[in-house]
């Protein structure tokens, strides 16, 4: 494969958001024609991929994903999270700024843009702290994070909630400048003092300090107000809990400018997981009860939840493999995001792939600002981001294989539908035949590449 | 049984039986020559991550009186902030041959990692996990009971214990205090509950765990009514630890002092008791804040029998974790 | 770690050996070996054995090791007293569980009970001390028993009454008091059952077993079997 003369493919009998089979041509990064089985015009030299019975989404997009660096290396690289990530599906990603040093300049914001650039496997889009150092006192330079290279849109102290309501104010009005977005880690910290998990009747029997629903719910509430106050967007991370859904449910009413995800492990664990204290299920904001997984289900089946993002947090082995209470919160998510997704809301008829590719692609862009590029619709002429997914596979998940570089997979040994067969940025394939296509990787593409 | 890790789930013939060989051990700690050769040869050793030294002793006691071999492994310090230390500390006593890990940790769920997250394959006897459980200290705290109440040894503690295969149905018992924080108070809720006893607790509402209304008891916010209405046969106090009530808007009660109002026991509440019932405290205590010392030195206070019955049930516990069938793997790693 | 009952279980074979009773005799016929009247003859003369031997009854204290040994001992101690009425009719028991040397072999046994007769005010110091069992087979019980009896005091002499002697002895230990001598194959079993254990008319039956047969649960042990 020469770049000089970039590989065009032929995905045969894909089948766009799961509708009628069509065969699809990428070239020049751009999907270069569309139709029906053996009536496109196919250039010299392209790959055939037999696409049959496979669904073509657009490229997903994560809002919330955890890269470590730099700082946490040992966890997890910009290269190894966006190979992971490509791996999963996925053409973009946010980069959560809980960084060491922390994303809150526009030098670090910078650092991290021109090493997902490098590693050419996703598009990597820095998320910016509210705060300097994360620390919830004083704003960061939000205003130069968005001038900055990479163009940050999406804020976000994720790890720490901005809990102090006159900063909260500030930083939502702030970003409306240049039409950001506050993503806000919702957690009443006095509420959550040494909290371990979800606190309620699985708590109460084994003896972890409880982390109450309503240090969720208490944050989402007031942080929807002030959005209305003040005329801001806001964006709530990860959602847990049914009283957050319905909350954000009745701000959406109100016509509230909010958007919220949940992530996939949220909707299918729950708080029985901890009862035998394996680290591996310490997770922030902690797993639920049932009840709140079928709340979130609901809520993203209905639309008050816009998206699906992993959280993906990889841990070095010694973080996990300790005393629950010494042990780090987190989980992976990357690889496993789109086959739960397919799990718990497709193969249960809640949802369609029109659904995912809205909930992992459209929407994400659309809250991230990243839209012209990603999470565009599979058709002719627009950038060729795309992934193709054999929804009729199953797999063992498995942590010590999977691309990223941790293992802390709260699904390892379990069966999951579903499996990326091949994704595609601006054209080239960075995962074929299900594997990361290892040459893809060190070439340095322009973000803004193919896409008009 | 492999482990002794809690009390949740412990079947009652299993229950019974730990208290029945309690009674036999217990027997044998009146004679001149207390030691028995049962666990000659084997070791166990007391992994303590949280000081102490009264249930140290206790298990201390226990092994030695059965003629095991015992390391005393203090890790204070080196605990949760570490990562991996327990898991190396496990891997350490893996290597040193440990027949029976008796572990003590700040951390809820160390025991149940130790025995199952498969660093060592030592048997594992929960000595106090975080708030979780303490299983043989309900388990005397029952072999008290039982002994007072079913076996019929007075209250100078003299009298034959008949109670030989008994359970504790019908009894009422009262748990009072700092039940949220309370690994004493979990463990004994099951176990009494397994044993036929009708438990109630009794606190402040700060100091009952949300959750709670899966437990097998009854919650009141009122200890005089409590014992003026329910008469509980048993009334167990339990330590309230000093930072409870303070760190300000976090404290979770006023003051001591209406603590010890409300929830305190003395000898004005124990007067209202039935005449058998008796008192117990799994100490230390907070003299003049949870009990007074009228009534922890009261003839009908059980507090320092609950110590002794301490080793006989810790002997108990440890001679059906270690006398057992061996698999071949235990014994190839016990070979030199 | 449940064993099948609360009653203490009994060695059924020498440790080291290939171990155990199945739950069910491989092939062949039980042979009934004694009957009620012989076991009752036997423990009759056995009961003027010990008086003769030890001319009279005085310092005598009788040790069943439980389970059966306890009934033994309690059937020996009336005739004692019947023949001396000086005796006074009462006997202990004596549990070897926790003196045993093969508790890592076996699935966890049950600690029984030791009682002394009440008069003695718990010690057997410069008393005559009988152990009653059942069965002697390997000697091992005994060898626990002597250890046990250790701890309780210093009697002035150890004699053992056994209602049947198997053979096969592991160790340099005899019975004084025999109610029968049985010669067997170490692969048969001996099986005891006394009526008021076991709620069947008395009896010792032999019944041949596969050899290398896997140890029985407890339960099976507690059968009374040898």
């Amino acid at each position: 494969m020469t770049e000089a003369h970039p590989q065009a493919y032929v995905l045969r009998g894909a089948r766009p958001y799961g509708t009628d089979p069509v065969d699809v041509v990428l070239a020049d990064g751009v999907v270069a024609a569309l139709g029906a089985p053996g009536t496109v015009t196919v250039p010299d030299g392209a790959r055939e991929i037999d696409a049959q019975g496979y669904v073509l989404l657009p490229g997903l997009v994560d809002l919330h994903t955890h890269l470590r660096e730099p700082g946490r290396e040992d966890a997890e690289t910009v290269f190894s999270g966006t190979r992971a990530a490509a791996a999963g599906g996925f053409t973009a990603v946010h980069a959560m700024a809980n960084t060491t040093p922390t994303q809150d300049t526009a030098g670090v914001v910078e650092q991290v843009y021109r090493l997902g650039q490098e590693a050419g496997w996703v598009d990597v889009h820095p998320v910016g702290a509210v705060t300097v150092g994360l620390g919830g006192e004083k704003l960061a330079e939000l205003g130069a994070m968005a001038d900055s290279a990479a163009r940050v849109r999406v804020f976000s102290d994720d790890g720490k909630c901005v809990h102090d309501p006159v900063l909260m104010r500030r930083a939502l009005e702030y970003v409306k400048a240049f039409d950001g977005v506050v993503a806000q880690h919702a957690q009443e910290p006095r509420l959550t003092e040494g909290a371990q998990m979800n606190e309620g009747v699985v708590s109460a029997q084994i003896g972890l300090t409880g982390w109450p629903a309503v240090a969720e719910e208490s944050i989402i509430a007031r942080d929807v107000l002030l959005a209305e106050h003040v005329g801001s967007r806001l964006h709530v991370c990860h959602l847990s809990t049914a009283g957050s859904v319905e909350i954000v449910r009745w701000a959406k009413g109100r016509g509230i400018d909010v958007t919220a995800e949940v992530t996939p492990h949220h909707l299918v664990l729950t708080d029985e997981l901890a009862r035998d204290y394996d680290p591996v299920f310490k997770v922030n904001p902690p797993l639920r009860t049932a009840a709140d997984v079928e709340a979130v289900r609901q809520g993203l089946a209905d639309g008050t939840i816009d998206i699906v993002a992993t959280d993906h947090a990889p841990h070095p082995v010694e973080d996990k493999d300790c005393e629950w209470s010494a042990a780090a919160f987190g989980m992976t998510g990357l690889e496993t995001a789109l086959s739960v997704v397919q799990q718990t809301m497709v193969d249960t008829g809640r949802m369609t792939w029109a659904d995912v590719a809205r909930v992992l692609s459209e929407n994400p862009a659309r809250i991230g600002r990243i839209d012209a590029t990603q999470g565009r619709p599979v058709a002719l002429g627009e950038p060729a981001n795309l992934t193709l997914v054999d929804p009729s596979a199953t797999r063992t998940i498995d942590g010590r294989t999977q691309v990223t570089a941790s293992s802390n997979t709260p699904f390892a040994g379990t069966r999951l539908p579903g499996r990326v067969v091949a994704t595609f940025l601006r054209g080239r394939a960075t995962v074929l035949d299900g594997a990361v296509v290892d040459t893809a990787a060190g070439t340095p593409t322009s973000l803004e590449g193919a896409a008009r | 049984m492999k482990h002794l890790l809690t009390t949740q789930g412990l079947a009652k013939d299993d229950a019974i039986l730990l208290l029945d060989t309690a009674a036999q051990m217990a027997a044998t700690q009146s004679r001149e020559n207390k030691k028995l050769p049962t666990l000659r040869g084997r070791t166990v050793v007391n992994l303590f991550y949280e000081d102490s030294t009264r249930t140290r002793i206790s298990f201390e006691t226990a092994a030695k009186r059965l003629s095991a071999d015992v390391i005393n492994f203090s890790a204070k310090g080196s605990s949760v902030s570490k990562g991996e230390s327990l898991k190396d500390t496990a891997l350490t006593l893996h290597a040193m041959g440990a027949d029976a890990v008796v572990v003590r940790h700040s951390a809820s769920g160390a025991a149940h990692q130790l025995a199952h997250a498969g660093w060592l394959d030592a048997g594992v006897l929960n000595a106090g996990d975080g708030m979780h459980q303490h299983p043989t200290q309900a388990l005397l705290d029952a072999f008290t009971i039982r002994r007072h109440l079913v076996g019929g040894v007075g209250h100078d503690g003299r009298g034959a214990d008949t109670s030989a295969g008994a359970d504790l149905a019908g009894l009422r018992v009262a748990i009072v205090g700092d039940v949220l924080h309370s690994r004493v108070a979990r463990s004994n809720v099951y176990l009494l509950h397994t044993l036929g006893a009708e438990v109630t607790l009794v606190a402040p509402p700060t100091l009952v765990p949300v959750g709670v209304e899966t437990w097998p008891c009854r919650v009141s916010y009122h200890l005089d009514k409590t014992l003026e209405q329910w008469q509980p046969d048993a009334v167990m106090m339990l330590r309230v630890q000093r930072e409870r009530m303070s760190g300000g808007s976090g404290a979770f009660f006023p003051s001591p002092m209406e603590y010890s109002r409300k929830f305190g026991f003395d000898a004005h509440r124990l007067a209202v008791l039935p005449d058998h019932a008796v008192v117990l405290h799994p100490g230390p205590m907070n003299r003049g804040l949870e009990i007074s010392a009228a009534a922890a030195d009261h003839e009908r206070s059980v507090i320092v029998e609950q110590v002794a019955n301490g080793v006989a049930v810790r002997m108990a516990a440890l001679y059906l974790l270690l006398s057992g069938e061996v698999s071949e793997n235990t014994d190839e790693r016990t070979a030199p | 770690m449940s064993p099948g009952s609360r009653m203490p279980a009994s060695s059924t074979t020498p440790a080291g050996a290939p171990a155990g009773p199945s739950t069910a005799p491989s092939s062949g016929p039980d042979r009934t070996v004694l009957g009620e009247a012989d076991i009752s003859r036997a423990l009759t003369r056995i009961a003027h054995e010990v008086v003769e031997r030890n001319r009279g009854a005085a310092d005598v204290v009788l040790l069943g090791i439980p389970t059966r040994g306890v009934q033994l001992a309690r059937r020996l101690a009336e005739r004692l007293a019947q023949i001396e009425p000086s005796f006074d009719g009462e006997f202990g028991t004596l549990d070897v569980t926790m003196y045993r040397d093969d508790l890592r072999r076996q699935p966890t046994r049950a600690v029984g009970q030791t009682v002394l007769p009440g008069s003695l005010g718990g010690t057997v110091d410069d008393k005559v001390v009988v152990l009653v069992d059942d069965v002697l087979f390997s000697g091992r019980t005994i060898r626990a028993a002597l250890d046990a009896l250790n701890d309780l005091g210093r009697p002035r002499v150890v004699q053992l009454a056994a209602l049947v002697d198997r053979g096969h002895r592991e160790l340099p230990i005899r019975a004084d008091y025999v109610g029968k001598n049985l010669p067997t194959s170490r692969t048969e079993r001996v099986r005891v059952r006394l009526a008021d254990v076991d709620g069947v008319p008395d009896s010792v039956v032999i019944s041949p077993t596969a050899s290398g047969s896997p140890s029985g649960p407890a339960s099976d042990q507690d059968g009374g079997e040898r």
